[in-house]
C-alpha cells in the first residue's frame, strides 16, 4: 500500500513502487486532469506538484513522493497563484485544445509561486519544458504576466 | 505555496458527462474559489440542434469534432446569433454521431466555416421562428409585429415573454420552411464577429475529463496493441505467457489483421494490422508487459523502405522525364526565347503529426453491437470502418466524440477506433486502447515528402515566361499516396503564360496522409522558395517581383480552377501581398547583419496569406525566427476574432516547428520514436505572430489551415536574405545552412 496526499484528501493505493505517480493519479486514483503526453520527460503535458515543487509525474515513481503533498490540476484553486492563473487563462482565451494546458499551468504556478513578478527571460526559463502542439505559447505567456500582475493588456509574444 | 490546508473537494460526474465540481475550501481566510456553472435542465427540443429550458436556460449541440479548432464554439455562435439568445445562457454539448440528424461531421480541410456558415445560421432562426410563432398565437398578433432579443420575444408594446415561457407551444409547431428564414444583416450582430473564449474553457482550467483519454465507464480496463513496426508485417512469434506473467496483465492474446477492402484508400480504410494486445487493469502495468512478449514479425519486406534509398531514386528519376500531368502553353518554346534559364531541385522530407494527445479510445461490447468513445475527426467514417472491418451493420455502431488533444490530420485516418473494437469484441468487455508515444510516432500516417526539379525561363525585362516542374512523389500499390498530390494551387501556374508539371512515383510501404494543410505545406516552399530565386535572378525585390507578376494577371485570369473548386482571385492575393509589405516595413527597415526578411504568398483553403518573417541567423548557423506579419483574407467577416487570431498564430508558430522536422526510414520503420528525437517548437522559440485580416466582400472560409503555407517559405526566404545561403532542403539545419554559405562563396 503507498499513502499519498492528493489536494488534501489522503489516498492509498495498492501499486508497485516504481509506478509513476502520473498513472497512480489517473488510472488508480481516476484525476483525469494530469495528462500523458510522452512518459519520457519531454512535454510536461503530466506537471503535477510534488512538494511545493512542478514535477513530471510520468518520471516520478509513486514510492518518491512520500508524505510530500501532490496537487495537480483538480486542486490548482487552492494554490497561491492558482485562481488567478485559471481566471488569467480563461481571459485571454488561452487554450486550443487544451490538452496541455493543465501542465502549463501548473509549471506556472511553481513559476509564480517562487517568483511572483517573473522577467520573460525568467517565463521562458521556466515554462520551456511544456510543449504546446497547438502553439498557444503568445497566449500563455501572455497569461502568465496577467496572472502576475505584470500586463494587463493581454500583450501576446 | 500548497501547504498542508484543510480542503473538502466533491467531484461528481453529471448524466450529460459534463464534470461539476463545487469546491469549498477552507483555505486561511483566502475567499472561496466560484462555485462552477453547472449544466442546464435538458430543456425542449426545438429541433436538433436547440434545445431551451423552462428556465430560459439554452443548450446547443455542436455537430462537428474539436480538435482545438474552435468548432464546438463558433458553430454555437452561428445559431447563438439568429435565435437571438444571450451567449451566456447557452451550454454546449456535442451531439451525437448520427448523419441522418446532423449532416457531414468531420474536422477537415478548414471546411467547417464554408460549410456550416449559412445552415447554422438557418438552424437558429428556423427554432427562432417557431418562438415568434408560439408567442404570436399566444398575443393574438402577427408574427412580424414581434421582434426578438436576448431570449425573449418582444411586442409592439415592449411587453416582453421569455424564450422559456413560449417552447413548449413552440415544440408542437411544424418547422418553418427554410425560404421564408431572413437572416440577420451583419450590422445586427450581437455575437457573431465579438470575440468569445472557448465553451470548454472552464473545465478545461480545472482539469476536467473531456479528452478521449479520460473516457470513464463501468468496469474498464485498458489495453495496448503491439504492432510490427513495419506496416503490416505478420506476427511470426511473441511469448505470450510471458507478457501475461507481468504483474497486473490479465489477458494477452494475438488478433488476426484484416486487409483493408481491396479499391479503399489505406488511410480511410486501414483495416486491422495484426498485432498482440495486453489488457489488465492500468495502462501502466499493460504497457510495461510488452518487453517480456519478445515479439518478432516476418518484415523483411521493409529493407528496400529507407530514406536513403528513396533519395538516390528521386534522384535518378529526376534525371528523365516524368508522366505528364498539367499543361499551360508551350513550355519548350517559352524556354527557348529566354533571356536566362534557372534550374533548381527542392527536396521536403516525411514528417509527423504528433497530437499531444496519443491516440487511444474506449469500446464497449453492447447488445446491440458496439458502443465507442473516440477522439476522432471522422466519427462517422469510424463507425463506417469498424463495421466493415469488424463484420458488423454500422447501426450497430454507435460512436460518442470526445475532445481531441490536438488533430492536425492525425485523427481522420481511424485505425485505432478498429483496434479498439476489435480488443473490447475479444474480451467481451469495456476497454480503453492507448497508444504509447512511441506508437504514436511508428504507426503515424506521415506527411509524405518530395522532390522537385524546377526550371523557369525569365525573359529580357525580368518576367517569368516559362515554368517547367517534374515532382516525385510516391505510390502505395501503385496509386498515388494520401497526401502526396502535386497539383499546382501555388501560385506559378496562375501567372506563367507557359508551365508544365510532370510527376514521377516512388513505391513505398510508408503509410501516408493529410498533415496540417497538407499538400500545400510542401508546395509553398519548393514554388515560393523558387520564385525568390527567380526575383533574384531578374535583380528585383521580391516583393515587388511577384506584385508585378500578379498584377500583370489582373485583366487576363488564368481559368483553372483552384483545388477547392474555387477560381484564384489574383487581385485578393496581391492586396494581401501589398498589406504585409506595408506592416512589416518591407524594404524600409535597415537589418543588423545576421538578420533577414523573407516574403511569401499562399493560396490554399479558400484563404489567401501573404506573410512576412524576420530570421536572424547566428555565425554558426543557428537560426531563430524573431517575428511574422500575417495578412490574410477569409472572407467579409471574422466570426469569431478569439479563435481565429489563434488559428493564424498557431498555424504560422506549426510551420515554424515543422521547418525542424523530419521522419527518416531504415529497414521499412520510423528512425525517430519520441519528442527527444523529433524537434518540437517550445516557448524560447516562438516568436511574435502580428495577424491582420484584410476583410472583403466574400463569404467567410477557414482558418485552421490557410496561414501555415507562406511561413515554410517565407523563414527559408528570409535565410537567404541574412546569409545569402539558398536552402532546398528541408528540414532547415544549421549544417544545411553552412553547407549553402559555403556553395556560394566557392
Ligand atoms: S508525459 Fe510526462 S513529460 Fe511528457
Ligand atoms: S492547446 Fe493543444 S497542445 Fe496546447
Amino acid at each position: 500500500m503507498v499513502k499519498l496526499l492528493v489536494n488534501g484528501t489522503l489516498r492509498e493505493v495498492d501499486v508497485p513502487g516504481e509506478m509513476p505517480l502520473l498513472w497512480v493519479l489517473r488510472d488508480e486514483i481516476g484525476l483525469k486532469g494530469t495528462k500523458f503526453g510522452c512518459g519520457i520527460a519531454q512535454c510536461g503535458a503530466c506537471t503535477v506538484h510534488v512538494g511545493g515543487q512542478p514535477v513530471r509525474s510520468c518520471s516520478t515513481p509513486v514510492s518518491s513522493v512520500g508524505d510530500k503533498p501532490v496537487v495537480t490540476i483538480e486542486g490548482l484553486s487552492a494554490l497561491e497563484p492558482g485562481s488567478a492563473i485559471q481566471e488569467a487563462w480563461a481571459k485571454l482565451d488561452v487554450a486550443q485544445c487544451g490538452y496541455c494546458q493543465a501542465g502549463q499551468m501548473m509549471s506556472a504556478a511553481g513559476l509564480l509561486a517562487a517568483t511572483p513578478k517573473p522577467s520573460d527571460a525568467e517565463i521562458l526559463a521556466a515554462m520551456d519544458g511544456n510543449l504546446c502542439r497547438c502553439a498557444t505559447y503568445p497566449r500563455i505567456r501572455a497569461a502568465i504576466r496577467l496572472a502576475a500582475g505584470l500586463d494587463s493588456d493581454g500583450r501576446e509574444g | 505555496m500548497q501547504t498542508r490546508r484543510q480542503m473538502l473537494f466533491t467531484v461528481g460526474l453529471s448524466a450529460a458527462g459534463a464534470l461539476l465540481v463545487g469546491c469549498n475550501l477552507l483555505n486561511d481566510g483566502k475567499p472561496a474559489a466560484p462555485v462552477r456553472r453547472k449544466a442546464p435542465p435538458a430543456g425542449t427540443p426545438l429541433g436538433d440542434f436547440v434545445a431551451i429550458g423552462r428556465d430560459g436556460s439554452v443548450r446547443l449541440f455542436a455537430k462537428n469534432p474539436e480538435i482545438g479548432q474552435g468548432s464546438k464554439t463558433l458553430l454555437p455562435m452561428l445559431i447563438a446569433e439568429e435565435l437571438d439568445v444571450a451567449w451566456d445562457a447557452v451550454f454546449v454539448e456535442f451531439a451525437a454521431v448520427d448523419a441522418k440528424r446532423f449532416g457531414p461531421q468531420f474536422a477537415g480541410g478548414s471546411m467547417m466555416t464554408p460549410m456550416n456558415w449559412e445552415p447554422m445560421r438557418q438552424v437558429g432562426a428556423a427554432a427562432r421562428a417557431l418562438l415568434v410563432s408560439a408567442a404570436a398565437g399566444r398575443l393574438k398578433v402577427e408574427p412580424s409585429t414581434l421582434r426578438t432579443e436576448a431570449g425573449h420575444v418582444i411586442d409592439a408594446s415592449g411587453k416582453k415573454i421569455p424564450y422559456g415561457e413560449l417552447v413548449a407551444e413552440a415544440a408542437k409547431l411544424p418547422p418553418p420552411d427554410v425560404k421564408s428564414l431572413t437572416l440577420k444583416p451583419k450590422s445586427a450582430y450581437r455575437i457573431l464577429g465579438k470575440p468569445k473564449a472557448g465553451v470548454d474553457t472552464d473545465a478545461i482550467v480545472h482539469g476536467d475529463p473531456l479528452f478521449g483519454i479520460d473516457t470513464e465507464v463501468e468496469g474498464l480496463r485498458y489495453a495496448v496493441y503491439v504492432k510490427a513496426p513495419v506496416y503490416g508485417a505478420p506476427l511470426v512469434s511473441a511469448d505470450l505467457a510471458a507478457a501475461k506473467a507481468m504483474p497486473g496483465v490479465e489477458e494477452v492474446f494475438a488478433l488476426e489483421g484484416v486487409a483493408p477492402p481491396k479499391d479503399g484508400q489505406i488511410g480511410l480504410a486501414p483495416g486491422l494490422a495484426p498485432g498482440v494486445a495486453i489488457v489488465g487493469r492500468n495502462w501502466w502495468q499493460v504497457n510495461r508487459a510488452r518487453e517480456a512478449l519478445n515479439a518478432k514479425w516476418a518484415d523483411g519486406f521493409g529493407a528496400q523502405h529507407d530514406t536513403g534509398i528513396y533519395a538516390a531514386r528521386a534522384a535518378e528519376l529526376l534525371k528523365g522525364r516524368g508522366k505528364p500531368h498539367e499543361r499551360i502553353g508551350n513550355v519548350d518554346a517559352a524556354l527557348g526565347q529566354a533571356a536566362r534559364t534557372v534550374v533548381a531541385v527542392y527536396d521536403a522530407p516525411f514528417i509527423p503529426h504528433l497530437t499531444l494527445e496519443p491516440q487511444n479510445c474506449t469500446a464497449r461490447p453492447t447488445a446491440k453491437g458496439l458502443e465507442i468513445w473516440a477522439p476522432t475527426q471522422f466519427p462517422q467514417d469510424g463507425q463506417a470502418v469498424v463495421a466493415q472491418t469488424l463484420g458488423l451493420k454500422p447501426d450497430q455502431v454507435t460512436v460518442h466524440m470526445r475532445r481531441c488533444g490536438g488533430g492536425f490530420g492525425r485523427r481522420i485516418m481511424n485505425d485505432y477506433m478498429v483496434e479498439a473494437a476489435a480488443i473490447a469484441r475479444h474480451v467481451k468487455g469495456p476497454v480503453k486502447l492507448l497508444w504509447s508515444r512511441e506508437d504514436d510516432v511508428a504507426f503515424d500516417y506521415f506527411r509524405p515528402g518530395n522532390t522537385h526539379r524546377l526550371r523557369a525561363g525569365i525573359d529580357a525585362d525580368g518576367k517569368v515566361i516559362a515554368y517547367d516542374v517534374h515532382g516525385v512523389s510516391y505510390s502505395r500499390g501503385g496509386k498515388l499516396v494520401d497526401g502526396g498530390e502535386l497539383f499546382l494551387n501555388a501560385q506559378p501556374p496562375f501567372l506563367v503564360p507557359n508551365y508544365r508539371l510532370e510527376k514521377s512515383l516512388i513505391e513505398t510501404i510508408v503509410p501516408t496522409g493529410w498533415v496540417r494543410a497538407p499538400i500545400s505545406n510542401t508546395l509553398s516552399f519548393v514554388h515560393e522558395c523558387f520564385w525568390d530565386e527567380l526575383a533574384a535572378a531578374a535583380g528585383k525585390d521580391p516583393l515587388a517581383f511577384r506584385l508585378e507578376h500578379m498584377k500583370a494577371r489582373f485583366d487576363s485570369p488564368v481559368s483553372k480552377p483552384g483545388p477547392e473548386g474555387a477560381p484564384f482571385d489574383v487581385r485578393r492575393m496581391a492586396a494581401v501581398l501589398e498589406l504585409v509589405g506595408k506592416r512589416s516595413g518591407w524594404g524600409a527597415a535597415k537589418r543588423p547583419a545576421g538578420t533577414g526578411m523573407g516574403i511569401a504568398t499562399y493560396f490554399s483553403h479558400l484563404g489567401y496569406f501573404a506573410e512576412v518573417a524576420q530570421v536572424k541567423v547566428a555565425a554558426d548557423g543557428a537560426w531563430r525566427v524573431e517575428k511574422v506579419w500575417v495578412v490574410g483574407d477569409c472572407g467579409s467577416i471574422i466570426l469569431n476574432p478569439s479563435g481565429a487570431n489563434a488559428q493564424v498564430q498557431g498555424a504560422v508558430l506549426d510551420g515554424i516547428s515543422q521547418l525542424r522536422q523530419e521522419i527518416r526510414f531504415e529497414k521499412g520503420r520510423a528512425v525517430q520514436t519520441n519528442f527527444d528525437a523529433v524537434p518540437m517548437l517550445r516557448h524560447s522559440a516562438a516568436p511574435e505572430v502580428d495577424v491582420h485580416f484584410h476583410l472583403t466582400d466574400h463569404p467567410p472560409t477557414g482558418l485552421g489551415e490557410p496561414a501555415l503555407p507562406p511561413i515554410i517559405p517565407a523563414v527559408v526566404n528570409a535565410v537567404y536574405d541574412a546569409t545569402g545561403a539558398r536552402v532546398r532542403t528541408l528540414p532547415l539545419t544549421a549544417e544545411r545552412i553552412q553547407a549553402a554559405r559555403t556553395t556560394r562563396a566557392a
